[in-house]
C-alpha cells in the first residue's frame, strides 16, 4: 500500500519537440483508483511508463509511498503492471506466468502455489486453465491471466495500460465492473491509463485529463463533468460530447442563430472583465429540452440516434455548422426534418475563453 | 419472349464457362513449369541414387540402362572406408555448431534487445568477413595453422567452421530476437528478471524454433564445407567431401563407387535440410505471437 506522486515529472522524446510529459504534478492517494485518460499522444501511456521505470524522466521525480523512485529500477519498485495486449510468456503455462514475478524474488514454490491459486481463484480462472499455455485462451481469459499476475505480486502499485481495449464490447463492460470491484475490495492504489472517458468515468476515484502532454484537470469523475475547468476537459468527458460553438455577445446573453440565448451572471461579468467580444459556449445534450412553445433554440432534425431509452437528436441551427446533438426523453421522439425548438436553462450553459479555452465564472 | 430470356440465361451461362477455360491453359502452363523445375534439379540426384546401387560395369555404360540387378557392393566397399571421415565430419560439424550458438546468441541479444553502442558497426563486420574470398586468407591461415600446431587437427577445423559460419547466426538470430514483443521484454524487466534470466526464460523459448533452424543450417554448411578441410588438413581431420574428391580418379571405373559415397554423404544433409525446412516456417511465422 502506498500513495504516488509526480513532481514535475518530465519527458522528451527528441529535441526540438514539445515534450511527451510535460511537468506533471499529481498526487495519488493510498488505495485510490486514479484514471489518466486522453486522446492518442496525450502523454497518459508515459506517465504511466515513468512511474513503472521503463521510461526514463528527463526532470522532475516521481516517488512511491514517500521514497523517490526515480532512479530505482523497474524490478525493485514494487509495482505491477498490465499491458494493453497483455505480454504473456507463450511458452510458460498459465501458472508459470502469474508465479513467475514471485519465482524471481525467491518465494519457495509452496507459497507460489499457494498465492497462484488463490489468484485464479479470486478471478473465477478454472483450476484446469493454469496449466493451458496462453495461446489456448481466449481473449477474456488471457486479460484475466494477466490481472492474475499482477494480483499474486501484491505490490505497492497497480499499473494499468488500456488493459480492455482488446476485448468486444461486451465482456469490456463486465471486466470494467470486475476489475474496479477487485481493486476496491484489495485495496490497492492503481493507476490505469485509456482513452475511453467512459471507463474513466466508471472506474475512477480520481480522473486525470492529458492533453500534450499537461494535466488539464484531476478531480472526481462528477466534478469533472460538472465543473470542466477548461473547453478541453468539458469536450472530452460527457458522451455524447457536450455542444460547443463560438458565438458573439450580445446583451444579457449571446447570439446563437439570431437569436439570444441568455448567460448566467456571473460569466455576463467574467466576459466583461475579459473585455470579450464573443464566447465559446457549451451545451450539455441531457440540457437541451424538447421546447412546446418558442425556445432559445431553433433548427432542423437531420438525425435521430435511437438508444433504447432515450433518443439522440441531431439539430442543425439556422446558421449552419456542425448540428447540436440533444438528448430527447420519451418513446415519442420527433421525425427527421421536423423543425424543433430546444429550451436550456442560463444556468446550464457553459462558456469558455474562445482564446485560452479557460472556464469562465461557473 | 422467351427467346429474349432464353439468350440471356444462355449467355450468362457462357460467359461463366469460358472463364475457367481461359485460366486452364495457365494454370496448365505453371504446373508444367513447375514439373520441369522440380524434376531437373531432382533428376541429378535420382541418377546418383540409381548409379549407386548399380555395378561398377553398368554405370559407365551408353545410353544408360535402366534394366540391371542391384548391388550393395559400392556401398560396402564405401563404408568400408569412410568411417574415419565421417567421424571427423561429424565432430567438426557437431562441434562448431554448438559453438556457433554459444557465441550468436548472446551477441544477437547485444545487438538487437539492448543494442550496444557502435551495433550498426558491429553487425556491418560480421557480415563484411564474409565479402572476403576464402582463397585470399587461405595462406595466412595456413601458416597461422602451422605455427600453432593445429594443421590436420579436427580443432582446425571446429574453429574455422565456428568462424565460417558465426556471422550468418548471429544475422539470423538478431532477426528472430527482433521479433519478440519489446512488452515481454518489459514484464519480464518488471517481474524482476536479470538480464540472464530474460534471455533464458523469456527470450530464448520465443525465439527457439529461429534458433533451431540456424544451428541446422550451420550443420549442413560446415558438413558440405571442402575448400578449408582439403587444404589444411591431410589425415587427421579429412572429412567427408574429401572422401568424395578421393574417390575420382584419372582412370579405370569409379561412377558408382562415387555416387554411393556421394549418397551416404548426402543423407545427413537431407534430413537436416528437411527438418529445417519445417523448422524454419514456424521460425519465420513467430511474429505473430501475441
Amino acid at each position: 500500500m502506498a500513495n504516488v506522486k509526480y513532481v514535475s515529472a518530465t519527458r522528451v522524446f527528441a529535441k526540438d519537440t514539445p515534450p511527451a510529459l510535460d511537468a506533471l504534478d499529481l498526487d495519488i492517494h493510498d488505495g485510490e483508483f486514479m484514471v489518466l485518460v486522453g486522446p492518442s499522444g496525450s502523454g497518459k501511456t508515459t506517465a504511466l511508463r515513468v512511474l513503472a521505470g521503463l521510461e526514463p524522466m528527463d526532470s522532475g521525480r516521481v516517488e512511491i509511498g514517500d521514497h523517490d523512485v526515480t532512479e530505482v529500477p523497474p524490478k525493485d519498485r514494487d509495482i505491477a503492471m498490465v499491458f494493453q495486449n497483455y505480454a504473456l510468456y507463450p511458452q510458460k503455462t498459465v501458472a508459470e506466468n502469474m508465479g513467475f514475478a514471485l519465482k524471481m524474488h525467491g518465494v519457495p514454490r509452496e507459497e507460489r502455489d499457494r498465492r497462484v491459486r488463490e489468484a485464479a481463484r479470486l478471478l473465477e480462472l478454472d483450476d484446469q486453465l493454469l496449466s493451458r499455455k496462453p495461446r489456448q485462451l481466449s481473449g477474456g481469459q488471457r486479460q484475466r491471466v494477466a490481472m492474475g499476475r499482477a494480483i499474486v505480486r501484491e505490490p505497492k502499485v497497480f499499473l494499468m495500460d488500456e488493459p480492455l481495449s482488446n476485448l468486444d464490447a461486451k465482456l469490456r463492460v463486465q471486466t470494467r465492473s470486475q476489475i474496479a470491484e477487485l481493486q476496491r475490495r484489495l485495496g490497492i492504489t492503481t493507476v490505469y491509463v485509456t482513452h475511453d472517458q467512459v471507463e474513466a468515468m466508471t472506474m475512477g476515484n480520481r480522473v486525470a485529463v492529458l492533453s500534450d502532454g499537461k494535466l488539464q484537470q484531476c478531480d472526481t469523475p462528477r466534478q469533472l463533468y460538472d465543473n470542466p475547468v477548461n473547453q478541453f476537459v468539458a469536450g472530452f468527458i460527457g458522451s455524447p460530447a457536450m455542444n460547443l460553438r463560438t458565438a458573439p455577445l450580445t446583451d444579457g446573453g449571446v447570439s446563437v442563430a439570431g437569436k439570444v440565448l441568455q448567460l448566467a451572471v456571473p460569466i455576463r461579468n467574467a466576459a466583461a472583465t475579459a473585455g470579450l467580444s464573443e464566447l465559446v459556449i457549451g451545451m450539455r445534450p441531457e440540457h437541451l429540452h424538447l421546447a412546446e412553445g418558442a425556445g432559445e433554440l431553433t433548427g432542423q432534425v437531420v438525425l435521430i440516434e435511437e438508444l433504447g431509452a432515450d433518443a439522440l437528436l441531431h439539430v442543425r441551427l439556422p446558421e449552419g455548422g456542425i448540428p447540436i446533438v440533444a438528448r430527447a426523453e420519451g418513446r415519442q421522439p420527433p421525425t427527421p426534418g421536423r423543425e424543433v425548438s430546444l429550451h436550456i436553462r442560463p444556468e446550464d450553459v457553459f462558456a469558455f475563453h474562445p482564446e485560452t479555452g479557460a472556464r469562465l465564472a461557473g | 419472349m422467351t427467346a429474349i430470356s432464353l439468350r440471356t440465361g444462355g449467355r450468362t451461362a457462357a460467359r461463366k464457362a469460358p472463364r475457367r477455360i481461359r485460366e486452364l491453359p495457365r494454370l496448365i502452363g505453371w504446373s508444367v513449369l513447375g514439373w520441369v523445375v522440380a524434376i531437373a534439379f531432382f533428376l541429378p540426384v535420382l541418377w546418383m541414387i540409381i548409379t549407386a546401387f548399380k555395378p561398377e560395369s553398368a554405370a559407365e555404360t551408353w545410353p544408360p540402362q535402366f534394366t540391371f540387378s542391384p548391388t550393395l557392393s559400392e556401398f560396402s566397399s564405401a563404408f568400408a572406408n569412410i568411417g574415419p571421415f565421417l567421424t571427423h565430419s561429424a565432430v567438426a560439424t557437431v562441434g562448431s555448431t554448438i559453438l556457433v550458438l554459444l557465441l550468436a546468441i548472446p551477441a544477437a541479444y547485444a545487438l538487437s534487445v539492448y543494442p550496444v553502442r557502435r551495433w550498426r558497426d558491429g553487425l556491418f563486420f560480421f557480415i563484411s568477413t564474409k565479402m572476403l574470398p576464402i582463397v585470399a586468407a587461405i595462406g595466412p591461415l595456413y601458416v597461422i595453422a602451422l605455427h600453432t600446431h593445429l594443421l590436420d587437427t579436427i580443432w582446425l577445423l571446429i574453429i574455422l567452421y565456428t568462424a565460417m559460419n558465426l556471422p550468418l547466426a548471429i544475422w539470423m538470430i538478431r532477426s528472430f530476437m527482433l521479433e519478440v514483443p519489446n512488452e515481454l521484454l518489459e514484464a519480464a524487466r518488471l517481474d524482476g528478471a536479470g538480464r540472464i534470466r530474460e534471455m533464458g526464460s523469456v527470450i530464448l523459448p520465443v525465439v527457439l524454433p529461429g534458433v533451431v533452424s540456424t544451428g541446422l543450417i550451420c550443420v549442413i554448411f560446415a558438413w558440405n564445407e571442402l575448400f578449408l578441410a582439403i587444404n589444411l588438413t591431410t589425415t587427421n581431420a579429412s572429412t567427408v567431401p574429401m572422401f568424395l574428391v578421393g574417390g575420382i580418379s584419372t582412370e579405370g571405373l569409379f561412377i558408382a563407387h562415387l555416387s554411393a559415397a556421394a549418397t551416404i554423404a548426402s543423407v545427413p544433409v537431407i534430413v537436416v535440410g528437411w527438418i529445417a525446412q519445417r523448422s524454419l516456417v514456424r521460425g519465420l511465422a513467430m511474429g505473430a505471437i501475441k
